[in-house]
C-alpha cells in the first residue's frame, strides 16, 4: 500500500478514498476555499486550485447521467452495466446500478449509493431502491 | 496577436501501407514501408528529414526508436500522445516547428500491427473508474451515445446510416478493408458490445502504416506533388476519463474547430470535403454538431437519408473511414492522407470533384482529445 503514500508518510488522497471504501464509507472531498465538492480524489482542487481539501461524508444520493451494458457471455459473469452517476454534491463518477436488470437502468432514474462487492473488491455502487442502512 | 499558421506549411509527399495482408510484420516495419512511400511520394533523400513526430500505443520513447531505425539525427521530436488524434496534433507542432526554423523537413509517422500481431494492451492509466470493469475504449462511446439520444432523440437507426454511408464510400476505394454491400438493417442487427453500440457501429482492427511529410511553404513547389497547405488548426481537451467530461454530447472538438476556421479564414459551409474520426458511428453524428456542419442535436438527421455518403450534400470520411477503411489503434493520420489526396485529385472513383477545402478532426482518448485541421489547394492560401 505504498504506491499512494507521500515522502511524509502520509497517504495520498487516493488511498484517504480507498481507506475508507474499504472500512464501508463514501467520503468525497470539499475544498475550504472555493465550497466545490472534489472527485475523483485530488491533491489540489480542480475548480481553485486550492490544496485545503477535507473529507465530507455524502449524501448518497444521485442521479443516472448515462447508462450502458456491457455484453458477456454469461459463463463469464454475464451483463452488466455500468453507469454514469451526477452525485448530489456536483461531482459525476462511473459506477454500476446493481438492483436493476442492465438493461434496465434509465437516464434519469434516481440512484443510492452503498459499499458493495465486485470481484470481491469493495466499491461505491447504486441502487435504484434504498437498501439497508447507509454506514456513513 | 501571436502569429498565424495559416498557410505557413504544406504537406509534400504521402505514404500509406496496404491494410491488410501484413501478418509478420511488426508495428515498425509496417511503418518503415509508409515512410518509404512518403519518401518516395516527396521526392527526398531519408538524410533530409530533421523532424521526428511520431506516437504509438505500444513503446516509450517512440521519436528515438524511429530517428534510430531510419539512421536520423533529428533537430526537432515531438512524441506527445494524445491518443489517435495525436498525428493531427503533431501537425500542428509540426507546423510551428517548421516556422521557427527547429526543422526543414518534417516526418510524422505511424505503424501498426493491431490486426495480426500478438496483442498489446496500452499501458494502464489506473484510475477510479478501473474496478467498474468498463470494456474500454467502447463504453465511453456507448455512454456518449446513450446521452444523445436520451437528450435529442437520436436512433439506433441514424447511428446505422453513418456505418451504412462509410461502407459507401469504401466500396468506392479498392484499399479499403471492407467492401461488401451493408444495410441499416444488417448494422441495427448485428451483435450487441456495449449498449447502445453493436458491433457494427464500431471501426475496425487493422494493421496499417501510414507517414506525412511536410516543409515550410516557400519551398512547397519544390517537389514533384502538387502541394497542399495548411490553413487552421486547433487542439483542445476538457477530460480524459469519460466521467470527467462536462457534457457527454459536446467535445472538444467545438472548441477545436472554432479556432481551425478562424485561423483558416473559412466556414463549415465552405468546405468540399470532411474526414472525422470515426472510431464509432456517435464520433461523426457529435464532430459534425460539435464543428458546425449541422445544428447540436440534428446530427442523427443530417446523416440520414444518405446525406453524408456518395452523391449526398456533404462528402464525409471518403476513404471508408475506420469504420470501413481501415483502423491501426490510432486513426489520426489516415484522416489528413485521405484529405491530402483528395485535394491532390487522386482518388478515383471516390475523388469529390475540385476539392478546395478539406477539414479533418482528429479524435483521442474517449472524446478527449480533438484537433481539427483544414487544408486547402494553392488557389486558397
Amino acid at each position: 500500500m505504498d504506491k499512494n503514500k507521500s515522502d511524509t508518510g502520509q497517504p495520498g488522497p487516493l488511498q484517504v478514498f480507498e481507506d475508507h471504501v474499504s472500512q464501508g464509507e463514501f467520503r468525497i472531498q470539499q475544498c475550504k476555499d472555493c465550497g466545490s465538492h472534489v472527485f475523483y480524489p485530488r491533491y489540489l482542487c480542480n475548480h481553485c486550485g486550492s490544496s485545503e481539501l477535507k473529507w465530507v461524508e455524502v449524501s448518497g444520493r444521485g442521479i443516472v447521467y448515462s447508462t450502458s451494458v456491457v455484453r458477456r457471455k454469461p459463463e463469464r459473469g454475464g451483463d452488466y452495466n455500468i453507469a454514469l452517476i451526477d452525485l448530489e454534491e456536483g461531482p459525476r463518477m462511473m459506477s454500476r446500478v446493481m438492483d436493476v436488470d442492465p438493461d434496465q437502468v434509465t437516464i434519469g432514474m434516481a440512484v443510492s449509493a452503498h459499499i458493495g462487492l465486485i470481484d470481491d473488491k469493495p466499491a461505491v455502487v447504486f441502487y435504484n431502491k434504498e437498501q439497508g442502512d447507509k454506514e456513513w | 496577436m501571436v502569429a498565424s499558421l495559416r498557410g505557413s506549411a504544406a504537406v509534400v509527399g504521402v505514404g500509406l501501407t496496404e491494410f491488410t495482408g501484413l501478418p509478420g510484420m511488426n508495428h515498425m516495419e509496417i511503418m518503415a514501408r509508409a515512410v518509404e512511400r512518403a519518401i518516395l511520394d516527396a521526392g527526398i533523400q531519408k538524410n533530409e528529414i530533421d523532424g521526428i513526430f511520431s506516437a504509438n500505443f505500444v513503446e516509450l520513447l517512440t521519436p528515438l526508436t524511429v530517428a534510430e531505425y531510419f539512421g536520423l539525427n533529428p533537430t526537432y521530436m515531438d512524441g506527445t500522445n494524445t491518443g489517435g488524434s495525436v498525428f493531427v496534433n503533431s501537425m500542428q507542432s509540426a507546423a510551428a516547428a517548421l516556422h521557427l526554423g527547429l526543422c526543414n523537413v518534417a516526418l510524422i509517422c505511424y505503424g501498426s500491427n493491431s490486426a495480426t500481431g500478438p496483442f498489446t494492451h496500452p499501458p494502464a492509466m489506473h484510475t477510479v473508474e478501473d474496478i467498474y470493469k468498463p470494456r474500454n475504449p467502447i463504453t465511453p462511446y456507448a455512454l456518449a451515445a446513450a446521452r444523445h439520444m436520451h437528450e435529442y432523440g437520436t436512433t439506433k437507426e441514424q447511428l446505422a446510416e453513418v456505418a451504412v454511408s462509410a461502407r459507401k464510400w469504401a466500396q468506392l476505394n479498392p484499399a479499403a478493408t471492407m467492401r461488401d454491400p451493408l444495410t441499416v438493417e444488417d448494422v441495427m442487427t448485428a451483435r450487441m458490445i456495449v449498449d447502445p453500440l453493436g458491433l457494427l457501429d464500431c471501426c475496425l482492427v487493422s494493421d496499417g502504416g501510414a507517414a506525412m511529410i511536410m516543409v515550410r511553404s516557400d519551398r512547397a513547389k519544390d517537389f514533384p506533388k502538387k502541394p497542399v497547405y495548411m490553413l487552421g488548426v486547433g487542439s483542445r481537451t476538457d477530460h480524459n476519463l469519460i466521467s470527467a467530461m462536462p457534457n457527454l454530447c459536446v467535445t472538444p472538438a467545438k472548441a477545436a474547430a472554432a479556432a481551425a476556421f478562424a485561423m483558416a479564414g473559412v466556414t463549415p459551409a465552405d468546405i468540399d470535403v470532411v474526414e472525422l474520426y470515426d472510431a464509432f458511428t456517435i464520433n461523426t453524428i457529435l464532430f459534425l454538431e460539435d464543428m458546425g456542419f449541422c445544428q447540436k442535436g440534428e446530427g442523427g438527421h443530417f446523416v440520414s437519408n444518405g446525406n453524408i455518403a456518395p452523391g449526398g450534400s456533404l462528402p464525409v470520411n471518403t476513404n471508408g473511414g475506420g469504420l470501413s477503411c481501415v483502423h491501426p489503434g490510432m486513426y489520426g493520420m489516415f484522416l489528413m492522407i485521405e484529405a491530402v489526396q483528395q485535394l491532390r485529385g487522386e482518388c478515383g472513383e471516390r475523388q469529390v470533384d475540385g476539392a478546395k477545402l478539406a477539414a479533418c478532426n482528429g479524435n483521442g482518448g474517449f472524446l478527449a482529445s480533438q484537433v481539427t485541421a483544414i487544408f486547402g489547394t494553392e488557389d486558397t492560401l
